[in-house]
C-alpha cells in the first residue's frame, strides 16, 4: 500500500512541501490529486469537487486548472519549446493571438527566450524543467503540483527551479512540491508534510 | 473551426517530423493498396477470360432436310422471346453445304461422296446463345416442351446437340462458378491480410507516441485534440500511398500491355488508363479509410486512461 490514512488540507495560496524517502508515497499522493490514480478508499476534494467522481470530460477541465511539473519533465519530444507551451494553451481553448503573444513572454520568464525553436532533446535538464514549469503556469492555474521537479537536476538548476516556484507562489498560485532533498525544503522554508511508509508522520507550518 | 485547423496542422507537422516511421507506414499502406489494385486488374482479366469461354459455348438445332424456311424463322422468333436467349443465328441448308465444302476442301473422298449424292444432304440449323452458361438446359427443355409443338416444330427438328454438349457445358459451368468463388475468396483473404498488417504498423507508430499521448492528456487536451492529429496523419499515409501506388502501376501496366496482351487476352494498359478514375477513387478511399480507421482504433487504447 502506497498511502495509508493520509488526511490534510491545503488552503489557497499556500506553498506546501511534501517530503519523504523514495517509495514513501509522494508520487502516489500527487497522482491522487490529479485523479491519475484511484484510491481504494477515501476522497480527494479540489475546492468542493470530488475529483474521483468526475467524468472524463470534467476531469479534462479540472486538469486545466492544475499545472503539473514532473521529475522526468514529460515534455512533448516531437514539439519545439514554443509548440510545447502552445499545445497547453490550445488544449485550454485559447485563441491564436493570445498564444502568439503569451508564449514568448512566458519563455522569457523562465529564461528560455533564446531557445524558442529548440526541441526538448536539444535542451539541458535544467532548461527542460524550466520549460515544463513554463508550460505548467501558462494557463494561470490555481494550483501547481511539482513532483520531484529537482530530482534529476544539479544544485544550481535545483536552486533556480525552486526560486521560480517561489516566485509563482508569491504571485498567488498554490504550490504543492514533493522532494526528498533536504536542501530544497530548507531553501523554500514553508509548510512541510513528512511522509513515511505511506503515513504522515509530521506536518509543520514552518520548517525554520 | 480553430480546433479543426490546429488538428490538421498538427497532423501535417507530425507526418513530416515522423521521418522514417512515417515513410515505413506509407510503404505498408502502399503495399496494401497495390494488392487491391492488383486484385482489380486480375478481376478484369478473370471476367474477360470467362466471357471469352462463355462465348464459345452454344447450342445448335439441326432441322430435317427440306424443312421450310418460314417454320424455322417462326421458331427463331419464339426463341428470341425467351429471356434466357441472348442471340440466335440462322444458317440455311445452302449455306450449310457451302460451309461444309470449304471446311473439307482438302478432304477429297468426302467431297467426292458429296458430289455422288447430288442433292444437298444437309439441313438448315439455328445457333442459339444463352445469356448465362447454366441456361442452356432451359432452352433445350423449351424445345422439347409443348410450346414448340403448338408451332409444329417438333417434327421438323432433327436433333439438338445440347445433350452431346451437356457434359462439356456442365464442366465449364462448374469451372466458371468455381473460378469466381475462388477469386472472391482470394481477394477477401488478401485484403484482410493487408488490412491487418497495415493496422499493426500504424499501431506501432502510435505505440511509439504512447508517452506523448499521456502527456497531452495530463496537460488537459481533449480526446479529440489528441486523436485528431493521428487520424489526419493516417489520412496522409493513405493519400501519399495512393499517389505512389498509382504511379507504380503506370509502368507495370504499360509493360503488361506491351508484352502480355496475347496471354491475358486484354490490354492491361488500356484497361488501366480507361478506368483510371474509378481505380483512383477506389484506391484513394481505401487508403484514407485504412489510415484513419487504423489510427482511430489504435489510439483508443492509450486514450482511455
Amino acid at each position: 500500500m502506497a498511502l495509508d490514512d493520509v488526511t490534510f488540507t491545503v488552503t489557497a495560496g499556500e506553498f506546501v512541501s511534501v517530503v519523504g524517502h523514495s517509495g514513501a508515497g509522494k508520487t502516489t499522493l500527487t497522482k491522487m490529486i490529479l485523479a491519475d490514480d484511484i484510491p481504494t478508499s477515501g476522497t480527494v476534494f479540489f475546492e468542493s469537487i470530488n475529483v474521483h467522481k468526475l467524468k472524463n470530460k470534467d476531469l479534462t477541465k479540472l486538469r486545466r486548472r492544475i499545472g503539473v511539473v514532473f521529475q522526468d519533465f514529460k515534455l512533448l519530444s516531437n514539439k519545439t519549446a514554443y509548440e510545447n507551451i502552445a499545445f497547453a494553451m490550445e488544449a485550454a481553448g485559447k485563441a491564436d493571438e493570445e498564444i502568439t503573444n503569451d508564449v514568448p513572454h512566458v519563455l522569457d520568464l523562465v529564461d528560455l527566450g533564446n531557445k524558442i525553436f529548440h526541441f526538448p532533446n536539444q535542451l539541458s535538464g535544467g532548461e527542460q524543467q524550466r520549460l515544463a514549469i513554463a508550460r505548467a503556469i501558462i494557463n494561470q492555474p490555481e494550483l501547481i503540483i511539482a513532483d520531484e521537479p529537482t530530482g534529476n537536476l544539479d544544485p544550481i538548476n535545483t536552486y533556480e527551479v525552486v526560486q521560480i516556484l517561489k516566485k509563482i507562489n508569491d504571485l498567488g498560485t498554490t504550490v504543492i512540491l514533493t522532494t526528498h532533498n533536504k536542501g530544497v525544503i530548507d531553501s523554500v522554508g514553508k509548510r512541510v508534510i513528512t511522509l513515511e511508509n505511506g503515513k504522515i508522520i509530521r506536518d509543520t507550518k514552518n520548517s525554520k | 473551426m480553430t480546433a479543426l485547423k490546429r488538428i490538421i496542422k498538427a497532423g501535417f507537422i507530425n507526418f513530416t517530423r515522423g521521418g522514417i516511421i512515417s515513410w515505413a507506414a506509407v510503404l505498408v499502406v502502399t503495399i496494401t493498396l497495390s494488392v487491391i489494385t492488383m486484385i482489380i486488374l486480375l478481376q478484369a482479366v478473370l471476367y474477360f477470360s470467362l466471357n471469352v469461354i462463355k462465348d464459345k459455348v452454344d447450342v445448335t438445332i439441326y432441322f430435317n432436310v427440306g424443312t421450310s424456311e418460314d417454320k424455322i424463322i417462326l421458331l427463331k422468333e419464339s426463341l428470341l422471346k425467351l429471356p434466357e436467349v441472348a442471340a440466335v443465328s440462322y444458317t440455311s441448308d445452302i449455306e450449310a453445304l457451302k460451309l461444309f465444302r470449304s471446311r473439307h476442301e482438302n478432304d477429297y473422298p468426302t467431297i467426292q461422296a458429296l458430289d455422288e449424292i447430288g442433292d444437298n444432304p444437309l439441313g438448315a440449323y439455328l445457333n442459339v446463345k444463352a445469356r448465362e452458361v447454366n441456361q442452356y438446359e432451359d432452352i433445350a427443355n423449351f424445345l422439347k416442351s409443348d410450346n414448340t409443338l403448338v408451332l409444329g416444330s417438333a417434327n421438323i427438328i432433327d436433333k439438338v446437340n445440347y445433350h452431346q454438349n451437356k457434359l462439356v457445358i456442365d464442366k465449364l459451368n462448374a469451372i466458371i462458378s468455381g473460378a469466381q468463388k475462388l477469386g472472391f475468396l482470394i481477394t477477401l483473404l488478401l485484403i484482410i491480410i493487408s488490412i491487418i498488417i497495415t493496422f499493426n504498423t500504424i499501431r506501432l507508430t502510435i505505440f511509439i507516441s504512447k508517452e506523448e499521448i499521456s502527456v497531452m492528456r495530463l496537460v488537459g487536451a481533449s480526446k479529440m485534440r489528441v486523436r485528431g492529429p493521428f487520424m489526419i496523419e493516417g489520412a496522409i499515409y493513405g493519400i501519399v500511398a495512393t499517389i505512389l501506388t498509382l504511379i507504380l502501376f503506370w509502368p507495370v501496366t504499360a509493360w503488361l500491355g506491351r508484352n502480355m496482351t496475347d496471354f491475358l487476352g486484354i490490354n492491361m494498359y488500356d484497361y488501366y488508363v480507361s478506368n483510371f478514375f474509378q481505380i483512383f477513387a477506389i484506391i484513394l478511399l481505401s487508403g484514407i479509410f485504412l489510415g484513419v480507421i487504423s489510427s482511430f482504433l489504435a489510439i483508443r487504447k492509450y486514450l482511455n486512461k
